[in-house]
């Protein structure tokens, strides 16, 4: 474990934690959503590192020969797939699900007029303080 | 170490970016940074040699996501509210951002090859894929043939997305209400005219878009690419075309009805695939019992026809949270003192007088 074996770990958890601070520390939902994205990128970004191999291509096969005679050289150091195939999916689920909080923060204006969390907890506290008697 | 690495400038930027998006006030700039990092991170990934994530990241992060940022900003506000410093937020990250930093001793170094990830399923997709599945790219064979379940429930999780945001922002009625009013739909054409860059890139551009989408589509089997990036291409096509001329120009040659038809065919085509394969005398999924004296070829015309269903699906549900989101009309509430902001909301306590209210709000 030295600086020059994991520093790319390291810079990644660093842009965690400034997406997580965004989603923590800011009031407004737009905000959050940004922070959240930021936040989604970087765990993509670890499972993504963790699949890398030192001098190894991307995993598509480098082939040898012509038409159906062509094999692919095995001899040669390839990235893992699996991690590559897991996080290619979760970014375009990623994209829908941000879809869809976007669409609640826009519902959310319509009802409140407002996306700042603070004021919409503050709207719901004296609702039910005027409702209960 | 002498020289730099091209990654640690990349984190750099990117980590910088990521700060400054948090201490913006201006949320449109924050929503175009945004998609910077989307763009950096791309960069990223291709040096981490994952060149199928980096494709999707590009186009998910630079295409659609900052549009929908945008058509969001439209509808709500585009500046956030001035708010303290609160240091129990930044004593909460990092004490967490410090656990993850210990949790990363015990990991592997980067880039090695002995780790532990690399042993099982991984080395075997690897060494063993080209003669039971055939294709070059190994991504896609372990995307849509050996976790082509796991890509059907991810398929059919964008799908639900996609009808979660119809349902929450289609019903116009309900929300148009008091006092909100359709955005008035104006012909683009005069301003566009006048505008040769933007003329260009919308009209001489969007073939050829469309066209590397479906290159995109068709070419996955062999180098970067797939039925998940075809479909965002294809779809920031149209996007494009929208911000330029307007999202009804883009309804005349993609209609929303078609779209939504398309949604569900794209999930039916990929969930019937499977079915074929029961029939065909194997397991759920397992493209080798169509052609069982050539498994390698039943294994391509699967790979191709799911892959396919996933290209419509996803072009149909980004297109579908386009159309729903611009179609939105913009609410116009009454303007009030901070006083009565804080004040309970009358329609939420007194339900029956709503009507009233909005009639005499009315000019």
């Amino acid at each position: 474990m030295t600086l020059a074996t994991h520093w790319h770990y390291w810079m990644i958890i660093a842009l965690m934690m400034a997406g997580l601070h965004i989603v923590i520390a800011r009031p407004n939902y737009v905000k959050k959503l940004m922070g959240l994205a930021i936040f989604q990128v970087s765990v993509i970004m670890l499972y993504v590192s963790m699949g890398k191999v030192t001098g190894g291509t991307a995993p598509v096969y480098e082939m040898s020969g012509e038409g159906h005679d062509a094999v692919p050289n095995l001899d040669i150091a390839y990235s893992n797939p699996v991690p590559h195939v897991l996080m290619l999916t979760a970014i375009v689920v990623g994209i829908a699900t941000m879809a869809l909080g976007l669409a609640l923060v826009v519902r959310i204006k319509e009802s409140y007029g407002t996306v700042e969390d603070d004021v919409v907890i503050e709207k719901n506290r004296a609702e039910e303080e005027s409702l209960s008697p | 170490m002498s020289e730099v690495p091209l990654e640690a400038v990349l984190f750099v930027f990117l980590l910088i970016v990521g700060i400054v998006v948090g201490r913006l006030r201006n949320l449109f700039s924050a929503a175009m940074l945004t998609g910077i990092f989307s763009f950096l991170s791309a960069g990223l990934f291709t040096l981490m040699t994952a060149v199928d994530v980096a494709f999707t990241e590009a186009a998910v992060g630079a295409g659609i996501s900052t549009v929908l940022f945008l058509a969001t900003l439209a509808l709500t506000d585009d500046t956030e509210r001035e708010s303290d410093r609160s240091w129990l937020a930044i004593g909460v990250v990092s004490l967490t951002g410090l656990a993850l930093f210990f949790g990363t001793f015990d990991m592997p170094a980067y880039g090695s090859p002995d780790a532990p990830i690399h042993e099982g399923v991984g080395r075997h997709y690897l060494m063993h894929s080209w003669d039971e599945i055939g294709l070059p790219n190994v991504v896609t064979s372990v995307l849509a043939s050996y976790r082509g379940f796991d890509t059907f429930g991810e398929l059919a999780v964008v799908f639900t997305a996609g009808i979660g945001v119809t349902l929450l922002l289609r019903s116009k009625k309900a929300v148009m209400g008091p006092g909100a009013k359709p955005i008035p739909q104006r012909s683009r054409a005069p301003y566009v005219r006048e505008m040769p860059v933007v003329r260009a890139v919308g009209k001489v551009m969007l073939p050829f878009i469309l066209l590397f989408a479906l290159y995109v589509q068709a070419h996955g089997d062999f180098g970067p690419g797939g039925g998940f990036q075809a479909g965002v291409v294809f779809a920031a096509g149209f996007v494009l075309y929208g911000l330029i001329w307007g999202p009804r120009a883009v309804q005349q040659i993609a209609p929303e009805r078609l779209l939504e038809a398309g949604m569900s065919i794209g999930l039916l085509l990929y969930g019937c695939v499977g079915v074929a394969a029961l029939f065909a005398g194997g397991t759920y999924l397992d493209y080798s019992a169509f052609t069982p004296e050539h498994p390698t070829h039943g294994q391509h015309w699967g790979i191709f026809l799911v892959e396919l269903g996933v290209g419509i699906t996803v072009s149909a549900v980004m297109l579908v949270i386009y159309f729903v989101f611009t179609a939105r009309p913009r609410p116009r509430l009454p303007k009030k003192t901070p006083e009565q902001s804080v004040a309970p909301a009358p329609r939420l306590t007194a339900i029956p007088e709503l009507p009233t209210e909005g009639a005499e709000e009315r000019p």
